[in-house]
């Protein structure tokens, strides 16, 4: 399946989103991911998967990407392509870590860093399908400046029934800063997080370490192991 | 050993497994040989870094299922497995 680039959003200094218009796409699930395929001129080839950003409601779809050191298809994507180039892609993907609005809620998300995409797509999902559940999002990025969809996380936690979107900034802080400034804990969930009487589900996106830390926090809380769906990814996919 | 973070999560597989199975597996069951324990193929842990992918439970790392391409075919061990549940419509 092909998709033609039609807008490059810089979201941070290392972070891009493409905007594809895919002619019989077939409409996808917020958590799905893509998978994207690069060849170049001698026939060889890279392959990398990408969480979709875009709600299921949005007529093109939106994926973002974090440009890695070293990263080969990251840095193509976020360096080189321009619009109206075209993508290989396959997807959507995935039917485990979804969330959709007659799952209800309430829903619990945490991100570390990038790991904030596919939990946009469910936001991003339920706030245009104006449900009632309830949705915190605990948010981890190294500074201010990283941190991804900023400007509209605070439009939707500022809106009607918005969800609440906690940050915690874990390198550099800005001055005044009264949020959180250490990496995610379990002292920080029992603050912030559902308590599990609510009966939440948790959707934990980011590098590794960062998810396994999150996920076990959760259960000792006293999440059911069940409750709590874990997206990681891995060193550095490039 | 296993690399602890080197893993991902079973998720990751569903893009080739789609292609070879032709429908959504990330919500397919399976029974782990080793422990018994069942879970959706998206909750197990996947290495990719290995020649192939590698899928092992996520309560005891017991090898589950290997796939590997090689000589124009798709080669799949699912050694590490008592059964797996493909729904019959994705």
């Amino acid at each position: 399946m092909l998709g033609e680039v039609v807008e490059l959003i810089d979201e941070t200094p290392r972070v891009r989103s493409i905007v594809l218009d895919i002619p019989h796409w077939p409409g996808h699930l917020a958590g799905q991911h893509v998978d994207v395929r690069l060849t170049a001129e001698d026939g060889y080839q890279a392959q990398r998967s990408y969480s979709i950003a875009s709600a299921p409601e949005e007529p093109r779809l939106l994926i973002t990407v974090e440009r890695l050191p070293d990263g080969e298809v990251s840095s193509y994507l976020v360096g080189e392509l321009r619009p109206g180039d075209s993508l290989e892609l396959r997807g959507p993907i995935g039917g485990y870590f979804v969330w959709e609005v007659r799952m209800g809620g309430p829903l619990l998300l945490v991100a570390g860093g990038s790991g904030i995409v596919p939990l946009m797509a469910m936001l991003r999902h339920r706030a245009a399908s104006r449900t009632g559940a309830g949705a915190r999002l605990v948010y981890s990025s190294r500074s201010w400046e990283e941190i991804i969809y900023r400007e509209e996380l605070e439009r939707l936690a500022s809106g009607p029934a918005g969800p609440l979107v906690i940050h915690t900034l874990t390198r550099t802080q800005p001055p005044g800063w009264t949020g959180y400034a250490r990496r995610v804990d379990g002292a920080m969930l029992a603050e912030a997080a559902w308590p599990p009487s609510h009966g939440p589900t948790a959707f934990i996106c980011g590098p590794t370490p960062f998810v396994e830390a999150v996920a076990s926090a959760l259960v000792l809380l006293g999440y059911p192991a069940t409750s709590v769906k874990t997206e990681r990814f891995g060193p550095t996919g490039g | 050993m296993v690399e602890a973070t080197m893993r991902v999560d079973g998720n990751a597989m569903g893009g080739m497994l789609s292609e070879l199975f032709a429908r959504e597996v990330t919500s397919a069951r399976m029974a782990c040989d080793g422990c018994g324990k069942v879970e959706p193929l998206g909750a197990e842990h996947a290495y990719l870094q290995a020649p192939g992918m590698v899928l092992r439970c996520r309560h005891c790392e017991q090898v589950l299922l290997v796939v590997t391409r090689a000589n124009g075919a798709y080669l799949l061990s699912f050694r590490g497995m008592r059964w797996f549940e493909l729904p019959a419509e994705s």
